[in-house]
Parts: C-alpha cells; sequence; structure tokens
C-alpha cells in the first residue's frame, strides 16, 4: 500500500471515531469539540485529494466560525454546561440493524464497481486552483447568478437570526 | 504539491508536541501538594456561591453570528480577488455587488442597535 | 554552488545524499528520505520558533521598561540577558495545581493548542525566496486558519476550569477575538488583491513596489485587528489584571501557564512578521539574489522594526473598554476595510496597466482617510452637542447660614 493510501486510512479512521464519539458523549461541550476534531479530518481528506483551498475553508469557517458558535450556543444555554444527555433511547436496536442493512447494502453495490480499489488519479494542474474557482464565480456563463443568490441567502441569514435573537431578547429572554 | 502538505502534516504533529515537552517536564520535577483548599477555585479568595454559568447575553451570540457570515463572505472573496487578472471590469464590479449586499446586512443590523455591547 | 551561496541547498543536497545512501543500504520504503528531511526541517523550525520566545520576553521586558523610564532586568547576567532562563526554571518547577472539577482534557490541551496555533503559523513564513516550510498556494487563508484554533484554545481554557470568572473571561476574550478577524481577513484580502495570490512568496515577489505604498490603509487596518487578536494593550482585555484578574487564564500553573504567556510573545512577534512580509516585502533587499542569507536579515529587521512599534503601542496607549473596543470594530473597522476593500478592487481594475497605477492606489487612500477623518469629527461634534444640551445636574449647595437665634 503506498503512503498515500496509509495516510488516507489513518485519517479516515480518525474522522471516523471522532465522529462516533459526537454522537456518544453525554457531555455537549465534549461532543461540540469531537466535532471539531471530527472537521479537522474532514479537512485533511480535502488535501489528500488535492483540494487544498476546500481545506482551508474547512477550518476557517467550521472550526473557526460554526463551531465556535455552537460552543458559545451551548455553554450559555445550558444552565449547568456539564450535564450528563441521555444517549441512547428505546429504539437503539432497530436503528442499529438498519444501519447495518444500509452499511452492508453499500459496500456491496460499491464492491461491484470496478475501480473501488484503486488510487484517486492526479487532477490536471490548474484545474481546483482558487483563481480558476475565483473565474468560474463571477463569469456570466458560469455561476455568477448562485454566486450573487448566496449574497442574498447570507444577508436574509443574518437578517432572520438578529430577528429572532433580538426579539427574543427583548421579549426577556 | 503534496510534498508541501507533508510538511504541514509534520508540523501539526510535532507543533502539538513541542509544547508538551516543557509541561510533562514540569508535571515530573515540580512538587505535588494537593490540597483542598489550594484545589478550590478561585473567586477572589471568597467562597464560590452557584455552580459555574454565565447569565445568557444575546450579545455573545450575535457577534459569533454575524462574524460567521462576514467569514463565509471572505470566503468567497477570495477566489474572487486571486482571479483578479483574468476578470474583466464587469466581473469586478459583480463582486462588489455582493460585498454592497453583505454591508447592507451590516448596516441593517447596526441601525438595530445590535451591534451595541449592552 | 558555495555554501555561503546558499547553505540550505548545499545542506539539504548533503544530507539527501547520506540519507539516500542509507536508504538503499537498508532497503527503506522510496520516500523515507523526503520524509525524514521534511522532519528536520520541521523540527528547525519549531525550535527556530520557541527559542525565539526567550530572545522575545527579554526584549519585551527591556524595551517597555525604557519606555517607562526604568531599567527592566539587570541583576541576571549582563543587561539582564539571562532573565528569560530564570523565569523558564521558576515555571517549571512551580507546582501544577489543577482545579476540583475541571475537565482533565480540555484542561489539559488548550495550552498546547494555544502555542501550537502560533507555531504553525511559521511553517509557511519564507525566509528567502528558497527557504520556505511549506510553499502552499492558499498560505493567507491557512495563516487564518490556523488563527481559529487559537480561538478554540481560549474557549476550553475558560470552560474546563469549573470557574465562573474564567468562563466569563473566556466568552469575551471570544466575543473580541472573533470580533477582530472580520477586518483582520478584509485587510488580509488587500494584498492578496495586488498579488494575485495566495501563496504568500508569491506576495512577496509580487511586491514590486511595497504594499504599504499601494495600501497603507490596509495596512494600519490589519495592525490594528492584529493587535486586537494578540491580545495585547490597547486591547488587553483578555487579561487584564485589574479588571477580571487574568481572565480565561485564572486556574492555569506553572509551565500551563508558562505556554500561555510564551504562546502569546511569539503570537505578537509572529504578527510583526507577517507584517513585514505582507506589506513590507519581506525578504527583499539588494543583493538578495545572490546571497539569499540576507533574506533573513531583511525580513527580521523588518520584523523588528513592526515588533518595536508594537510594543510602543502597547506602552503608549490606555486600555480600552469593552463597548468602546466593539464599537470601533464594527462602526468603524469594518466599514472602512469594506470601503478600502471596493476602492482598490475598482481602481486596480480600471487603472491596471496605467503608468500612474502606484500614486492612484496611494491617492485613493489618502482621500478615503481624509474622508474618514471629517466624518469623525462631524459625528464626534455632533455627539458633543448632544451631551451639552444635557441640563446641567443640580449641585449641592449648603444651607443657608442662619442667624444664631
Amino acid at each position: 500500500m503506498s503512503p498515500i493510501q496509509l495516510t488516507f486510512l489513518a485519517v479516515a479512521a480518525f474522522s471516523l471515531v471522532s465522529a462516533l464519539m459526537v454522537v456518544t458523549r453525554p457531555n455537549m461541550v465534549h461532543a461540540a469539540l469531537y466535532l471539531v476534531v471530527a472537521s479537522f479530518g474532514v479537512a485533511a481528506l480535502f488535501v489528500l485529494l488535492g483540494a487544498p483551498y476546500l481545506a482551508v475553508i474547512q477550518v476557517v469557517v467550521y472550526i473557526g466560525a460554526i463551531a465556535i458558535l455552537m460552543i458559545i450556543a451551548i455553554m450559555l444555554t445550558r444552565r449547568i454546561a456539564s450535564e450528563d444527555l441521555v444517549v441512547v433511547n428505546a429504539q437503539a436496536g432497530w436503528a442499529a440493524v438498519l444501519a447495518a442493512i444500509l452499511f452492508f447494502s453499500l459496500l456491496i453495490i460499491l464492491g461491484g464497481w470496478d475501480s473501488f480499489g484503486a488510487l484517486a488519479g492526479e487532477l490536471p494542474p490548474g484545474s481546483v486552483d482558487p483563481a480558476a474557482l475565483g473565474e468560474a464565480l463571477v463569469s456570466p456563463q458560469a455561476f455568477v447568478i448562485p454566486f450573487e443568490v448566496a449574497s442574498v441567502l447570507l444577508l436574509a441569514a443574518l437578517i432572520g437570526a438578529i430577528v429572532i435573537a433580538w426579539r427574543s431578547s427583548r421579549a426577556g429572554g | 504539491m503534496l510534498d508541501n502538505w507533508l510538511f504541514i502534516g509534520i508540523f501539526v504533529l510535532i507543533a502539538a508536541a513541542f509544547p508538551a515537552a516543557p509541561i510533562i517536564i514540569n508535571y515530573l520535577i515540580a512538587p505535588r501538594k494537593p490540597n483542598p483548599i489550594k484545589q478550590d477555585t478561585y473567586e477572589c479568595g471568597i467562597e464560590t456561591v452557584g455552580d459555574t454559568w454565565v447569565q445568557f447575553k444575546v450579545q455573545y451570540y450575535i457577534y459569533a453570528l454575524v462574524f460567521l457570515i462576514f467569514d463565509v463572505e471572505t470566503v468567497f472573496l477570495y477566489p474572487w480577488a486571486v482571479a483578479f487578472d483574468r476578470l474583466a471590469l464587469f466581473a469586478v464590479v459583480e463582486g462588489v455587488i455582493f460585498i454592497l449586499i453583505l454591508a447592507a446586512g451590516l448596516i441593517y443590523a447596526w441601525r438595530q442597535g445590535v451591534l451595541e455591547w449592552t | 554552488m558555495t555554501i555561503w551561496e546558499d547553505p540550505i541547498k548545499f545542506l539539504n543536497d548533503w544530507l539527501a545524499g547520506i540519507l539516500n545512501a542509507v536508504v538503499d543500504f537498508l532497503n527503506l520504503p522510496a520516500g523515507t528520505t523526503n520524509f525524514i528531511l521534511n522532519l528536520i526541517g520541521v523540527i528547525i523550525v519549531a525550535t527556530f520558533g520557541l527559542l525565539l520566545v526567550i530572545f522575545l520576553t527579554w526584549l519585551e521586558r527591556k524595551v517597555a521598561a525604557r519606555f517607562q523610564d526604568r531599567f527592566g532586568p539587570n541583576r541576571a547576567g549582563p543587561y539582564g540577558i539571562f532573565q528569560s532562563f530564570a523565569d523558564m526554571i521558576k515555571l517549571i518547577t512551580k507546582e501544577d495545581i489543577t482545579p476540583t472539577g475541571a475537565d482533565k482534557i480540555s484542561y489539559n490541551i488548550a495550552p498546547l493548542l494555544s502555542v501550537a496555533s502560533v507555531i504553525l503559523i511559521w511553517a509557511v513564513v519564507p525566509f528567502t525566496a528558497t527557504w520556505v516550510g511549506a510553499d502552499i498556494n492558499v498560505g493567507v487563508l491557512y495563516i487564518a486558519a490556523v488563527g481559529s484554533f487559537g480561538i478554540l484554545s481560549v474557549l476550553m481554557a475558560g470552560w474546563s476550569s469549573n470557574n465562573k470568572y474564567a468562563l466569563l473571561g473566556a466568552f469575551r476574550a471570544v466575543a473580541q477575538l472573533i470580533s477582530y478577524e472580520v477586518p483582520l481577513f478584509l485587510a488580509l484580502l488587500i494584498p492578496v488583491l495586488l498579488a494575485r495570490s495566495m501563496g504568500i512568496n508569491t506576495i512577496v515577489e509580487a511586491q514590486g513596489t511595497w504594499f504599504v505604498v499601494l495600501a497603507p490603509l490596509p495596512f494600519l487596518i490589519f495592525l490594528t485587528s492584529s493587535i486586537a487578536e494578540i491580545g495585547r494593550t490597547p486591547f488587553d482585555l483578555l487579561e487584564a489584571e485589574s479588571e477580571i484578574v487574568a481572565g480565561f487564564h485564572i486556574e492555569y500553573t506553572g509551565m500551563k501557564y508558562g505556554m500561555f504567556m510564551a504562546g502569546e510573545f511569539l503570537h505578537a512577534f509572529t504578527i510583526s512578521v507577517l507584517t513585514g512580509i505582507l506589506f513590507f516585502g519581506g525578504w527583499q533587499g539588494p543583493m538578495v539574489d545572490t546571497y539569499p542569507l540576507l533574506g533573513v536579515v531583511y525580513l527580521m529587521t523588518k520584523a523588528f522594526i513592526v515588533y518595536f512599534i508594537v510594543m510602543w503601542v502597547r506602552s503608549t496607549l490606555p486600555r480600552v473598554r469593552i463597548d468602546h473596543l466593539m464599537a470601533f470594530n464594527w462602526k468603524f473597522l469594518v466599514p472602512l476595510s469594506l470601503v478600502m476593500l471596493i476602492v482598490t478592487a475598482l481602481l486596480d481594475k480600471a487603472f491596471e496597466a496605467h503608468s500612474l497605477h502606484t500614486w492612484i492606489l496611494l491617492g485613493a487612500n489618502v482621500v478615503v482617510a481624509l474622508i474618514t477623518v471629517q466624518i469623525l469629527r462631524v459625528t464626534g461634534r455632533r455627539k458633543e452637542k448632544e451631551l451639552e444640551t444635557f441640563p446641567k445636574r443640580p449641585v449641592a449647595v449648603p444651607p443657608k447660614e442662619e442667624a444664631p437665634a
């Protein structure tokens, strides 16, 4: 096995284990911190796939903004932040069976694909560098309408969240 | 290209290990005399009252939220800035429109008085 | 090439030769030489960063003392140069008190994460044209990404200490840090725009004219936001001893506290290096093509000049109150950086190949600065008038002396 495959397996296992910890920790802040670790693993996977720009964006947006927002929300709204949550409920058994069926059927489908064991090929140089992405974002033949719609979407998110948070605090939250 | 990231990958591991070395040395050679008074939480010398929690202040959430919006905006703006050579003036104006739409959001937040630290 | 012309490449080739022979002899996989050379490079850069801290703490105390018209440490060795070693030995031998109820894992990882997030920046710093740890094409965003780990470490430290004041301090610290990241990212965007690339070495090489000439206002915004990011006066509410008793690292003792402090000093120097790289031309200077070693000298000189300015600001300006801090960021820095971004982008595109390109951008910066000062003056005057129209508060008047009955 080539070093890249070994690295991929290590990073993927690392991400999967931390994702598992996210959903099984009873302490919510711990779960949020494991989410940070899982996001870091995903960023490492992006690097291995040859998309470094996406990797740094993953860290900047997910770890630097979203995870911090979530941790702030958790710490502010749990009266005692180390309260223990219920992690497993009554349907856990059925859920495990369903998940196992899904996993094995996916495995069988993918196993029938010829290139399952092949390494990812090299991307042609210059195809994912940020300059190409930037040009695609604003060129009229490519993605300029989604680009501008994204800004309107962000504006709507900002205004919506401000309205919800501010009114509830005015009402005495 | 991956070679550069190998450097960074090794650097992440070493950067996590290097500060651990003095801390481990500290753990090994420092005296250890635990004592319930010493290990009590610090509150200017008096006993703590109540659990450790912080009064909910919507300001923290608002700042984090506005930061998130502007963070995502800069994520869109960096490729636009890098591709500057290949863009016509029209494309630059499109980027400027993007910035102005989000600046309108900032002005809205400003006028609503949301950005004050009450 | 001789050893003077390019020492690192000379050493690199020599080591690669030896390692290749060893690898062939022992039949190890092919990439091992590369891996070991990278490992040695990493260890050199990380050690350089940590050793720099020792020098920086001494420098900081001496310079701050001189600004305050006193000598600073001068007992431990000539000019007090062994003071940092004494401090380090003291911190290492202090007892490591963990408060009851502290969350073990987060409590121990927070100082590591804090220092790691600063050292990781040194991986992309170009010391000269060919000596760069990792010449990645997204260097600028990598720096932003690594900074976010520092913010996370503050939050972890405050929460895991099981102390209300640590948590409160951590929240205020995080509010300050994330607020000032917005103008930081926007000001970082301007050198990227002018150099058409996010790679740091490319930005240095694109500086025919230094970017501080093309964009002085973004330079000031970047410097101000960086000083706020590292938690220095005038923005050091994060650890103001008189206000919230050391904030989020109240419960840290011994070397863990030492790591937080070391991380802070190194961060201050790191942003000086980054300012030198992004705005002052980095390793560029006379004769740097033939003698790459001079590039390191130029970069360190520029970095130390900016670091001196940071220390100067620290010793001169008083601490800013938290609501003024936030208002300064959201109502002044962010709109200003957005305006500068729009102005620079439009003018740079419109006058791309013009001969007066530099003067036009410089002139635009001056015009925006003048307009900003004018706006500030008008709003300041309006606020003063508002305060003047307040009715005068009644002053206590002593009762009239009564004639003795």
